[in-house]
């Protein structure tokens, strides 16, 4: 279900949270000693990723990979 | 002549010439090996037996007076993740030291090899090339030959330590997101990242694609050169190889050349931030010895290192997902986490990273329009020491790991040739600077690294 405006100004991101689901979602049976580096690293990206999402593109730009069949 | 020191071509042209035998060459570089790597842990495979067998047929060729190429009798050695018939090809990993051995030679290997060159071995590196520093816990942290205590950079840590130290003139590395350029900058020695898709990765165990390339490391200008044309050539085997004819830059090289009609300029602002400041005079000083005065931004590159750090999370991860599921305690521990944190970014992310790729390329192409060359550093500090986690640059003390490939990573993000010449510096570490081309345009680089070794700016020195 999903939250109404309000509550989701509330609501945090937590990043084991995200990693434990995420992770069992992909069929992954972590080990508990790895967790606390994966959820680490994973916050590390989050930060660099937000870089990339907050820039403006512009619509007709594509993915770079080109397939050619 | 001194064959600790002797660059490729030297030695190629002292064979070809009669004036010492492969065989010679390739005992002498046992020795050398034998003598110094114990220190270095540069070599995880020495193939005596088929090396020596390789230079008796280049010496039985000579006495019939036939060529056997540019490269005759030249001792050469690869990162462990280039195939080589008959050897399991580790890629830094213990999980892959199980597989069978390779049944052909990866076709850089092969290219070399038709020249004459001779396979000595295969190098040390960072599992599966995800690092920057070749601590690898399977098979040891290879030293930088300038000073033991520290790291020989990576993830091509053996190809560039093995040139330093005097061990074999020619080596060749991988680099996704600075791999060749950190190490030969750290080491003191020339390395090239060619345009993306210039030379084949086939038969070399792959990273991220999108980003991966192949490239030689040498003591001199003129062997970059030699082996570059060596190793060029469409193939088959690998999608991302250039159909587009190839070029010939040995010739480039030459004193005859000049390189009065390039325009040249300094990368700044990310360019000159959270940069050592002996880094920046390294810079400089290859800018005076050009004479160039002119600046040029490169916009966004921080969003291109970041976007470049996503894809390689995320094609690094899918690549290794099965293993990292069924036995991640098999991977080196420097890697897992990174590993599997990378298996779990949302795919919106990873297509945004790509996209913007498009749009960034773009953009730098506007910039080729008005220069030929850039300079930049390749690294922000000198070799940190072996274990060492962080580093203070611009009064923030940040990681080493992830951050030793700050200036390399918005430049291989858009397959750009590259070419890390060495600074040497008195009673210091030796330092790295990267000179920067349009794409396809290896030449322009190498004829401007060509003036700076003649002035003696740049130089690998063999220690």
């Amino acid at each position: 279900m999903f939250l109404s405006a309000k509550k989701m100004s509330h609501k945090k991101f937590n990043a084991t949270e995200y990693v434990e689901q995420t992770a069992l979602l992909l069929n992954f049976n972590l080990p508990d000693e790895y967790r606390d580096g994966i959820v680490a690293n994973f916050e590390r990206i989050q930060v660099i990723a937000k870089l990339v999402n907050e820039f403006p593109l512009p619509e007709d730009i594509e993915a770079a990979p080109v397939f050619e069949p | 002549m001194n064959l600790d020191s002797a660059d490729a071509v030297s030695i190629a042209t002292a064979v070809q010439q009669g004036k010492i035998k492969a065989v010679d060459v390739v005992k002498a570089t046992f020795n050398r090996i034998e003598q110094r790597d114990s220190q270095l842990n540069c070599f995880t495979t020495i193939t005596t037996e088929t090396a020596l067998k390789d230079a008796e047929i280049i010496d039985r060729k000579i006495r019939s007076g036939n060529s056997p190429g540019f490269l005759s009798g030249v001792p050469f050695a690869v990162k462990n993740l280039y195939d080589i018939a008959g050897l399991t090809t580790l890629a830094g990993s213990k999980i892959n030291a199980e597989n069978p051995p390779a049944i052909q030679d990866a076709t850089a290997v092969a290219k070399l090899k038709n020249a004459g060159a001779i396979l000595v071995g295969a190098l040390n590196m960072d599992e599966y090339a995800y690092g920057f520093v070749t601590e690898n816990s399977h098979y040891g942290a290879t030293h930088n030959p300038h000073d033991l205590n520290r790291v020989a950079g990576g993830s091509s840590g053996g190809s560039a330590a093995s040139v330093a130290a005097g061990l074999v003139p020619l080596t060749l590395g991988s680099d996704t997101n600075g791999s060749i350029r950190v190490p030969a900058a750290l080491c003191g020695v020339f390395g090239l990242k060619p345009t993306y898709g210039r030379l084949s990765r086939a038969g070399v165990v792959l990273f991220s694609s999108s980003f991966d390339h192949v490239g030689p490391f040498a003591r001199s200008v003129r062997d970059i050169a030699t082996a570059f044309d060596v190793l060029q050539g469409e193939d088959e085997r690998d999608n991302v190889c250039t159909k587009r004819p190839c070029i010939e830059t040995l010739n480039v090289t030459s004193a005859e050349q000049n390189i009065d009609s390039l325009k040249i300029a300094i990368a700044t602002d990310y360019f000159t931030k959270k940069a050592a400041p002996e880094v920046l005079a390294a810079v400089q000083k290859v800018a005076d010895a050009l004479n160039v005065t002119e600046h040029i931004s490169i916009p966004e590159a921080h969003r291109a290192r970041a976007a470049a750090y996503i894809i390689t999370a995320s094609e690094g991860a899918n690549l290794h997902l099965d293993k990292l599921k069924s036995r991640p305690q098999d991977f080196d521990f420097a890697t897992r986490d990174r590993f599997i944190a990378g298996a779990l970014i949302p795919s919106g992310w990873y297509i945004q990273a790509q996209r913007f790729r498009n749009w960034y390329k773009h953009k730098v192409r506007e910039i080729f329009q008005k220069v030929d060359v850039i300079i930049a550093p390749t690294t922000p500090i000198s070799a940190p020491e072996i274990g060492q986690q962080t580093m203070i640059l611009d009064g923030e003390e940040i990681l080493v790991r992830p951050h030793l490939g700050l200036f390399t990573q918005p430049l291989s993000f858009i397959g750009l040739p590259v070419l890390s010449v060495p600074i040497q510096r008195q009673n210091s570490l030796p330092l790295g600077v990267q000179l920067i081309a349009a794409p396809y345009n290896e030449t322009a680089i190498l004829k401007v690294a060509s003036v700076l070794e003649r002035t003696g700016v740049i130089s690998a020195e063999i220690v």
